[in-house]
């Protein structure tokens, strides 16, 4: 969504952002800019090594040799095997060929599904779908933090269950859901289970093993990848049907050519991040906890949604009363701050944000959201001048306001 | 995705606030689905003697376009007699912020609703006869109001059941 300011062209570098004085970027959780590391690797596959892996020519046999090399490397992070990894074009894909594809081959056998109720897109309208072809599907609820009980799950396992399908950490609050209890007991009902790791994937330790994941989905662009790719980890074993037929790539289950560039990429960003994952994640923790801090502090009628410990390194989600989230965002968006809001008037549905209302807030707390996300440029100063600026933003949209309060 | 103007009537609002006993007061719009506004006049006279809408100020919930669109129906409506005021519509509060995105027309219409519930609360505690179309596009609001609060209550005990099924 764009508010008519002028921002200068992003430049391809690492300190883009800080090279580019125009914008303070706090939207991490929607996508990230390409690391220059990964454009570097990116490049020689869109020239020179253009080879399509199913050639048998040496062109086409290097292009085969250097998507396995990528799938070794995304696999060892989450402690699979390479052929355990399906390259696809997205994570919603990954997310729909992990439902769809489970559920298809199970029909007429199990047909229940059991998601948390602030699941993303990918995943509910997927299930809703299901749904209307006969599926039962069961939404969890989740307390006021965004978690889930693993006591209701067990509840919830019956004879018909074929997959849990529960998201690592929330895209919009931020909260990790405890996915190794949830792997565990899915394991011992005898129950698949996927989870959507889109957020926290080169964030947050995975092993599917040790976790007990059967299928994991995790995006590039997150990552400072590049954009049109993701992948699904389906366990050795676990058998799916394939959305897209053709001429059989990835083991049958997602026919098309590879993008071998975008794949190339999101290997070395995956790379990347893995390897900086504990100093990103300590330099953020203490960014994120002067940020929510210093706000709700500065900021009467303000609150943290979330968990307050269980939560992204890089996620901030407030509410704050009387005010509205897309103008806020528009404000600071004046100042060359990007952030985002899940409030109706910021959707298409006009409906505020399904992950807000299930932790309980009334609707009209719900509109006014605000989530900041941080990355690996986010800076001190950007924190200061968000401090600077967001507390007389509230106020003055207060002042507007007909409600005080 | 926002005109200029759009964004310069949303970052400079002039004319919000309350009027203390105003002569009109409009309210419209839920908070659940976005937008709340609140709109008071208070009449005088011209110089010609005719009755004006001598001061008229706004409040509200909402995005930059129900800011915008608030800010612009007290630009057009000052100044009016209450049978001009009744004449804007949202066409014309739309074509005087040069265009406004599909998805957010109606803030348009809430703007004009807020003037003319505004209108419709002054005639009526002042006794004085009632347009047909006022009349009409009072039930109409109504009718939506009670449409919302039904769609929504349902929508707020659902979710109100999940809720307290996770707090057990």
């Amino acid at each position: 969504m764009t508010f008519g300011v002028k921002i200068k062209k992003f430049k391809l570098t690492n300190a883009f952002l800080t090279m580019n004085k125009n914008i303070i970027y706090f939207d991490y959780a929607a996508t990230t800019p390409l690391d220059s590391r990964v454009l570097k690797k990116m490049n020689p596959y869109l020239k020179e090594k253009f080879g399509n892996p199913g050639s048998s020519h040496s062109l086409g046999q290097q292009a085969k040799s250097d998507l396995e090399k990528s799938k070794e490397i995304i696999s060892q992070i989450i402690k699979a095997e390479p052929e355990e990894i399906i390259f696809t074009g997205s994570a919603t894909e990954s997310n729909n060929l992990a439902l769809k594809g489970i559920a298809f081959l199970n029909f007429q056998k199990k047909k229940h599904i059991i998601v948390s109720a602030i699941e993303h897109d990918s995943i509910l309208k997927p299930t809703q779908w299901l749904a209307s072809q006969g599926w039962k599907i069961t939404k969890l609820a989740v307390d006021k933090f965004g978690l889930i009980r693993t006591e209701d799950l067990e509840k919830a396992i019956s004879k018909e269950t074929v997959l849990v399908s529960i998201m690592h950490a929330n895209n919009e609050i931020g909260t990790i859901e405890p996915i190794a209890e949830i792997g565990k007991i899915c394991k011992r009902k005898n129950v698949l289970f996927h989870t959507d790791a889109s957020q926290s994937f080169g964030k947050i330790p995975l092993d599917v093993k040790k976790m007990n994941i059967d299928l994991l989905t995790a995006s590039s662009h997150k990552i400072y990848g590049p954009l049109g790719t993701g992948c699904l980890f389906i366990k050795k074993g676990v058998k799916i049907e394939s959305l897209i037929h053709g001429g059989g790539q990835e083991f049958g289950l997602r026919s098309s050519t590879p993008n071998l560039p975008s794949i190339i990429g999101f290997a070395e960003a995956a790379k990347i991040s893995q390897k900086s994952m504990i100093k990103e994640s300590q330099r953020l923790i203490k960014l994120r906890e002067k940020l929510i801090k210093g706000i709700l502090k500065s900021i009467p009628r303000s609150r943290l949604n979330g968990h307050p410990k269980k939560r992204l390194f890089n996620n901030i989600n407030f509410s704050f009363s009387f005010v509205e989230g897309e103008a806020i965002v528009a404000k600071l968006n004046a100042y060359g701050i990007a952030a985002s809001t899940t409030s109706a008037c910021a959707s298409e549905k006009l409906e505020p944000s399904h992950v807000l209302l299930a932790c309980g807030l009334k609707p009209q707390e719900a509109q006014g959201s605000l989530r900041i996300s941080l990355g690996r440029w986010t800076k001190e100063k950007d924190i200061d001048f968000l401090f600077k600026v967001l507390p007389e933003i509230v106020k003055n949209l207060r002042k507007i306001s007909p409600f005080k309060g | 995705m926002y005109t200029n103007k759009v964004l310069k009537y949303f970052s400079e609002p002039k004319n919000y606030g309350r009027i203390k006993n105003p002569d009109g007061l409009g309210k419209v719009g839920n908070p659940i689905c976005g937008d709340v506004m609140w709109l008071y006049f208070k009449l005088g006279k011209n110089k010609k003697g005719e009755e004006i809408i001598k001061d008229i100020k706004f409040e509200t919930f909402g995005c930059v376009a129900a800011i915008a669109t608030s800010n612009m129906i007290v630009d057009l409506a000052k100044g009016k007699t209450i049978k001009e005021a009744l004449k804007i519509s949202k066409e014309d509060i739309v074509k005087a912020l040069g265009g406004l995105p599909p998805i957010k027309l109606h803030c348009s219409v809430l703007a004009v609703d807020a003037l003319t519930e505004a209108i419709y609360d002054y005639l009526i505690h002042h006794k004085k006869p009632i347009p047909k179309e006022l009349e009409k596009s009072h039930e109409q609001i109504e009718k939506e109001k009670k449409i919302i609060k039904q769609k929504y209550k349902s929508w707020i005990t659902t979710e109100n059941k999940l809720h307290k099924k996770a707090k057990k």
